[in-house]
């Protein structure tokens, strides 16, 4: 077979079908590398605050539901296996296997933000939302407020970061869609690969959130 | 009809009509354009603000507009300036244009990610503009909390969420160069033959790709502290306001080297072919490039010198600050040492090229002043910071990108400006905003805050010689304007290569072909290698 048959999605710019892989491929990580400037400055606002107020983040910390959290972990764990399964499905061709793989992938994410969103709900409930509502039992009425900062850092990083697991969800269907089609195969599969980078990138952020988050005042109890 | 078709040369401007062509174009050399208008109309846009701020100021007392006005005035000023002009300028519509002609590539390595990068800043823009006619925006370009936060009755999170929309096109642009400069150079074309304008565009990028995700990440934090007071910068919880400004001021120092970088690339591209000789040591100027970019994430604390940061992270960065200027001041260097010996022209683009050394040699000298920690608490929040930074912004990327412009218009268009209008003209700007600054400094100096509608009438007459420099400005801005507009029908025809450059963008017809190049050229020689090209070009008549 002639290697030319394939280059209907060589684009115009490139001279070579491995220079067009070699492309997408360095664009995504220097998206991921914006990505972790972005999560970065929230961390650096996690880190000051840490430091100022151990003793409210602390007891923010342990009204965490860590057996919740380590699920979401797992789940996303187990995700990230399948996306590199469909990765390799699609490299050795298994167009069945990709799809398999693709629509375990999304479950698994979908698992992970119905958690997510059941905790949400957990914490307006107990008006650990901040606001006027705001109330941490136990702390000390010095602590409500830096209390509440803990509760909007953790709004905010796990908001985004479920902002970014519902753009990989968009990711996967497209993947799933294209991977019906039949579009890729062992000589094309970039947009796999790099949506398997995207993807594995989402769940290392979550890999520091769970810890931050959930596990920092753990020894207290 | 088939003869008139031959006849007429493809390019990239007639190689397809109608206005879909460019809506949807792919090519860099059409967005570069979509660029260099949407720019122009915020540069122009950005300085009837400035013309407002410099009339009301002719006089001690408010006189043209109320004090809430004025405020908005100097922050609308600086938010389309720096978000919309300065930011975009070089890298958007010079680097766009010629970044990949100069590697010898076919186009960017995202052509659609290009695309999508102006039609990303056109909607940033639009939020701004929404936010000027509802009613402005009066926290300054700054937005420092807790009065963009808590207190200010004005449009910041729609001005916010222009900035942050307008910062995603900056990330894609710097993402879409990195790529390139990595993966799309001709055949021999070796980082060390890269043009230093194209190292300047890459260094440019670098911060553009680091620093910018962090801004936008600040005004995430700032819209929901306005709209959900979620107290990360509130006092009353424990929030730090001063955290917001290191934040802003991590990105919003670096920006200022993308705002300057590309400019000095520029200046590099004209000093040699001016002068028709190489760079003199290149390899310094272009590692002096990423070096600036380095350094620029390192010196942010010095503009918190008085807002409450500890001494010892002032100390430090006033240290680190000083460093900045071994770079820049091997730039210079380098440009007078190339020019020592040269065979120097005094077209138009030279004397842009001029200009800038000049000017910015005084806002880089006087850098040095605002660095310094007992100097700066004098001087911080006068007109001296406001000249200063007006002299590397105005002074200095304006100063380039009209040079550079100059320059490759021939090669955008395919005909020359007039020569003698556009001498006068870059005479008039380095008079104007000489006459423009100047005065500011010492108006700082004496102790005249920025920012503020009205002051004692001692200083009336800087303010007056400064308003009087601004009009001389204007019309220096306008004759561009007039004299581009009026080239593109009655410019004379100008050739593949006026200025006998060496970048293989001279290599290429002029307006060049859709592709580029007709075919993929194959680089032989070091950057700016004058002697090569006159025998090339012996060869061609032999």
């Amino acid at each position: 077979m002639d290697s030319h048959i394939e280059l209907p999605e060589l684009q115009e710019q490139f001279e070579t079908p491995e220079q067009q892989r070699e492309v997408s491929t360095l664009g995504m990580w220097i998206f991921l590398v914006t990505e972790i400037m972005f999560f970065g400055g929230l961390f650096m606002a996690y880190t000051i605050y840490r430091r100022a107020f151990a003793g409210a983040f602390g007891l923010a910390s342990n009204t965490m539901d860590v057996w919740l959290g380590a699920a979401n972990t797992a789940v996303l764990i187990c995700s990230s296996f399948t996306m590199v399964l469909a990765v390799r499905a699609a490299k050795i061709g298994s167009r069945k296997a990709l799809i398999v793989f693709l629509i375990l992938t999304i479950l698994f994410g979908s698992v992970f933000l119905g958690i997510k969103a059941f905790e949400w709900n957990t914490k307006f409930v107990e008006h650990h939302v901040p606001g006027p509502t705001f109330h941490l039992e136990g702390a000390s009425a010095g602590d409500q407020g830096p209390a509440q900062i803990f509760f909007s850092l953790y709004f905010t990083m796990t908001g985004l970061h479920a902002l970014h697991m519902i753009i990989g969800e968009g990711l996967m269907l497209f993947l799933l869609w294209e991977a019906y089609a039949g579009r890729y195969s062992p000589s094309y599969y970039t947009p796999v690969d790099i949506g398997g980078l995207y993807w594995h990138f989402v769940d290392i952020i979550w890999i520091f959130l769970f810890p931050l988050l959930y596990l920092i005042a753990r020894h207290q109890h | 009809m088939i003869t008139e078709a031959l006849q007429e040369r493809e390019t990239y401007l007639n190689a397809s009509y109608g206005i879909k062509s460019w809506l949807l174009t792919k090519d860099h050399k059409r967005i570069a354009l979509l660029y260099l208008h949407t720019i122009t109309f915020f540069f122009f846009l950005g300085g009837i603000f400035a013309t407002l701020i410099r009339l009301e100021l002719l006089t001690p007392k408010g006189t043209l507009v109320s004090a809430d006005t004025y405020s908005k005035l100097f922050t609308l000023h600086g938010v389309i300036m720096v978000f919309f002009f300065l930011i975009p300028s070089i890298p958007a519509t010079l680097g766009n244009f010629f970044l990949p002609m100069m590697i010898g590539a076919k186009d960017l390595a995202f052509p659609r990610i290009n695309l999508l990068s102006w039609y990303l800043l056109v909607i940033g823009g639009c939020f701004a503009l929404y936010a000027m006619l509802a009613g402005g925006v009066d926290t300054g370009w700054t937005f420092y909390v807790p009065y963009s936060s808590n207190y200010s009755n004005t449009y910041v999170i729609a001005t916010g969420l222009g900035i942050f929309i307008a910062g995603f096109s900056s990330i894609l642009t710097g993402l879409n160069f990195i790529v390139t400069v990595h993966r799309m150079r001709a055949p021999g074309m070796t980082w060390f033959r890269l043009p230093l304008f194209v190292w300047s565009n890459y260094a440019t990028a670098l911060i553009q790709v680091l620093g910018t995700p962090v801004i936008a990440i600040t005004l995430v934090l700032l819209i929901c502290e306005r709209t959900l007071h979620i107290g990360i910068f509130d006092p009353s919880r424990g929030g730090d306001p001063v955290l917001f400004q290191h934040l802003f001021w991590f990105y919003s120092h670096p920006a200022v080297y993308i705002m300057v970088l590309p400019g000095l690339g520029v200046i590099s591209e004209l000093v040699s072919v001016f002068a028709k000789k190489p760079v003199f040591g290149y390899k310094v100027v272009a590692f002096s490039s990423v070096a600036i970019a380095v350094l620029g994430f390192l010196v942010w604390g010095h503009h918190m010198f008085v807002s409450g940061q500890s001494v010892y992270a002032g100390l430090v960065f006033s240290f680190l600050s000083y460093f900045v200027a071994i770079p820049s001041a091997i730039k210079v260097f380098n440009w007078t040492a190339t020019l020592h010996g040269g065979s120097i022209s005094y077209a138009t683009p030279m004397l842009y090229a001029f200009g800038f050394i000049g000017l910015f040699t005084v806002g880089g000298l006087t850098g040095l002043f605002v660095a310094c920690l007992g100097v700066d608490v004098h001087v911080h929040d006068t007109y001296f910071v406001i000249a200063h930074f007006h002299y590397i912004m105005v002074g200095g990327t304006i100063m380039a990108y009209l040079g550079g412009l100059h320059y490759w218009w021939p090669k955008m268009s395919g005909r020359m400006y007039p020569e003698g209008w556009a001498k006068l003209s870059a005479l008039v700007i380095y008079l104007g905003f000489n006459l423009t600054f100047f005065p500011q400094f010492i108006l700082g100096y004496l102790g005249m805050p920025r920012r503020y509608w009205n002051y004692p009438e001692e200083f009336q007459v800087l303010h007056v010689m400064s308003t009087a420099g601004a009009s001389v400005l204007a019309v220096g801005y306008l004759m561009p304007l007039i004299y581009f507009m009026w080239s593109l029908r009655y410019g004379p025809i100008a050739g593949p290569n006026p200025w006998g450059a060496t970048g293989l963008e001279w290599r290429t017809s002029s307006p060049p072909p859709a592709h580029n190049f007709d075919e993929t050229p194959v680089v032989t020689t070091e950057a700016y290698d004058y002697a090569a090209l006159a025998a090339m070009e012996e060869a061609k008549v032999g």
